[in-house]
């Protein structure tokens, strides 16, 4: 039986209005990081602060390729991935604040929620653990014969940790319809990735568990809705994982709190000439599908969007403190 | 009624529960065509098909996280770990996943965790372990620890039908040991009660799994060379504890000893005696005294074994100094 798609165009098939979807999607992923550092900084952020810029085109872009029944399993710099997933600007500001309000009622910040109408199950700090877990959700879904993937993420750092091969090994010897996106932005926190692994490329590791693996340009938003596209469809089919390994920079520190000056100043500017969103507007503009009079409304309608859950989530209660003891059982 | 086995029991268990519930699967390392190391799941393959009884790599994180995400999305998975001792090699999928899933997202995780447990096989360090007390100070996680056929049956349906992750403790000693009645029909066990084994007003004595035999028959011992009336209590869940049967025996008795096979220190006997200083202090009439495996690993050879593992004699050796106190 072919499987029934509902949404978006195959591999090559990108019309002017998806492309400028994508490009609203990106510039929204990045204004919403901006409004979280200027809260951070502004003090008024709970705990810490983790960015994805940098990797704009390989969160919006991937998530992109997913039809709505698809399960999404981010990682924490997958803020774009969330949006097209279809989370709403306000909830993503309720769980940075921690407000009563949010997916968590306060339990949990950031991405670390789950939206089951959404189907995003978000990570744990413990890197890889979700590896495995998205294989049992694809377990569940091949058992009762549904066709929906399991799109997840790690990175460079978080591919190191037992749980990845555990994980990717069972789901590639159980044909599980799991695609890895393996965002590889060069540092774990402060550890150069030739301090990490001695493989030539991350995407050479698929071979060791008989998966196909490639190695893409991470900053090209197409290049990774194509490629997921593909691997999607592949692992809908029943015929098993792939590997994505998406090559980006982390353009800012592990969190807000570190500096990251351990990354060479040359690297930085070397990354900066291949920014996903800037690259891709000269794309758009130059093929006429964006001109400066659609930037301008697109800038706005993020800004306002922005604003708006900001602020609506500035104003929103914290959840009182004898709740905390709610909930740690299931009726 | 029928006699069985309490591995006959845990087996039986299951085996209703899939045959009343689609979505309860069983997933683990050997658990198919060789039905299980113990021959819990023998026969289930050709019941149930490949489909719901899952030969997994030799991974028990991906087995545990497979669970967790299978019971995410609506399924009621029962995950195998060949012997309790490896479930460490997946510890933070049960603490750092499968507990918290709940409380930080009003989820769900129907899921059951069979950990064969226990020494008294000489298996040695690696083949003996007493997991429990790993797990008791992790909320979100739910402990049951049967000790008879009867409750192994009702205490595994119970588990499974539960929405929260379960760890169900099975003691490999008794596997082949204990027999019993067992209902045919559908019963469950419930989750945080315990049960009273034996009357007796001289002394409470609060045990479970694999030691609650060795209670039992010390208490009778006693009873008969010493006319010392024992109140065993089986235990049963571990987490939620019967706080109430507890404390309600030490009101009764004035006197507690508590005997687990699990190692002395950090165990759930300290909790138990924490829970009674605190709540039951004008009861006692004696110490609170626990008696369980030395702090040390359990060793391989016979005699070290059993040097280190609680034993009828040494709990009648126990009950015998509280009485006199």
């Amino acid at each position: 039986m072919e499987p029934v798609l509902d949404g978006r165009p195959p591999a090559g098939a990108l019309g002017p209005k998806e492309k400028l979807e994508l490009y609203y999607f990106l510039r929204l992923t990045r204004e919403c990081d901006n409004a979280i550092l200027r809260l951070y900084r502004q003090g008024k952020m709970v705990g810490g602060a983790y960015t994805g810029t940098g990797n704009e085109a390989t969160a919006v872009g991937s998530a992109y390729a997913l039809e709505n029944h698809d399960y999404l399993l981010p990682m924490h710099r997958d803020l774009g991935a969330h949006l097209v997933k279809g989370q709403s600007v306000r909830n993503i500001f309720l769980q940075q604040l921690g407000r009563a309000g949010s997916l968590t009622a306060g339990r949990d910040g950031t991405g670390h929620y789950a939206d089951p109408v959404l189907r995003i199950y978000g990570n744990i700090s413990h890197l890889a653990a979700m590896i495995p877990v998205a294989a049992g959700i694809a377990l569940a879904a091949k058992m009762r014969k549904e066709k929906d993937v399991v799109l997840t993420y790690i990175g460079d750092g978080g591919s190191n940790v037992g749980e990845f091969h555990e994980g990717l090994n069972m789901a590639a010897v159980m044909k599980l319809p799991v695609v890895l996106i393996v965002e590889n932005n060069q540092f774990a926190y402060s550890t150069p990735l030739g301090k990490q692994i001695a493989a030539a490329k991350l995407s050479d590791r698929a071979v060791g568990y008989g998966i196909p693996g490639v190695t893409i340009d991470g900053t090209d938003v197409v290049k990774v809705y194509e490629t997921c596209r593909v691997a999607l469809e592949r692992a809908r089919r029943g015929r098993g994982p792939t590997l994505i390994e998406s090559v980006t920079m982390r353009m800012q520190g592990h969190s807000a709190s570190d500096d990251a000056s351990y990354v060479p100043s040359a690297m930085i500017e070397e990354w900066k000439a291949r920014d996903p969103i800037a690259l891709f507007e000269v794309e758009l503009m130059s093929r006429k599908i964006l001109d400066d009079a659609g930037k301008r409304d697109i800038e706005k309608n993020v800004r306002h969007v922005i604003d708006e859950a900001v602020h609506f989530a500035e104003s929103a209660p914290y959840p009182e403190g004898p709740d905390s003891v709610n909930g740690v059982y299931a009726p | 009624m029928a006699t069985m086995t309490y591995i006959e029991a845990i087996s039986r268990g299951m085996w209703e529960e899939m045959d009343r519930d689609a979505s309860v699967f069983v997933l683990g390392e050997d658990v198919g065509a060789y039905g299980g190391a113990f021959k819990a799941t023998k026969g289930f393959l050709q019941h149930f098909g490949e489909e719901r009884v899952i030969d997994t790599p030799l991974s028990e994180a991906a087995i545990l996280g497979a669970a967790a995400g299978a019971a995410l999305v609506g399924m009621r998975p029962i995950a195998e770990m060949q012997f309790a001792d490896f479930v460490t090699c997946g510890f933070n999928q049960l603490v750092s996943n499968a507990a918290k899933i709940h409380y930080r997202w009003r989820l769900p995780v129907p899921l059951v965790v069979r950990l064969p447990s226990g020494g008294y096989i000489h298996g040695g360090p690696y083949h003996s372990v007493s997991p429990e007390a790993w797990f008791f100070h992790v909320p979100g996680l739910k402990i049951v620890a049967p000790s008879t056929p009867y409750d192994a049956k009702g205490l595994m349906k119970a588990a499974i039908r539960d929405n929260n992750p379960v760890l169900y403790l099975e003691f490999k000693y008794l596997y082949r040991r204990v027999k019993g009645e067992v209902p045919e029909s559908d019963y469950v066990v419930e989750i945080g009660k315990g049960a009273v084994r034996r009357e007796g007003t001289d002394i409470a004595l609060f045990s479970y799994g694999s030691t609650v035999q060795f209670a039992l028959n010390a208490a009778n011992q006693l009873a008969v060379e010493e006319g010392v009336e024992a109140k065993v209590v089986d235990l049963r869940s571990l987490q939620p504890l019967d706080t109430s049967l507890i404390l309600e025996s030490v009101a009764e008795t004035g006197k507690v000893l508590i005997v687990h096979e699990d190692n002395l220190t950090g165990g759930v006997g300290g909790e138990i005696t924490a829970l009674i200083a605190d709540q039951a202090f004008e009861f006692l009439d004696a110490p609170v005294r626990r008696l369980a495996a030395l702090d040390v690993p359990v060793p391989f050879a016979p005699p070290l074994e059993e040097y280190v593992l609680p034993d009828q004699t040494k709990i009648i050796g126990a009950l015998r100094e509280l009485s006199r106190f």
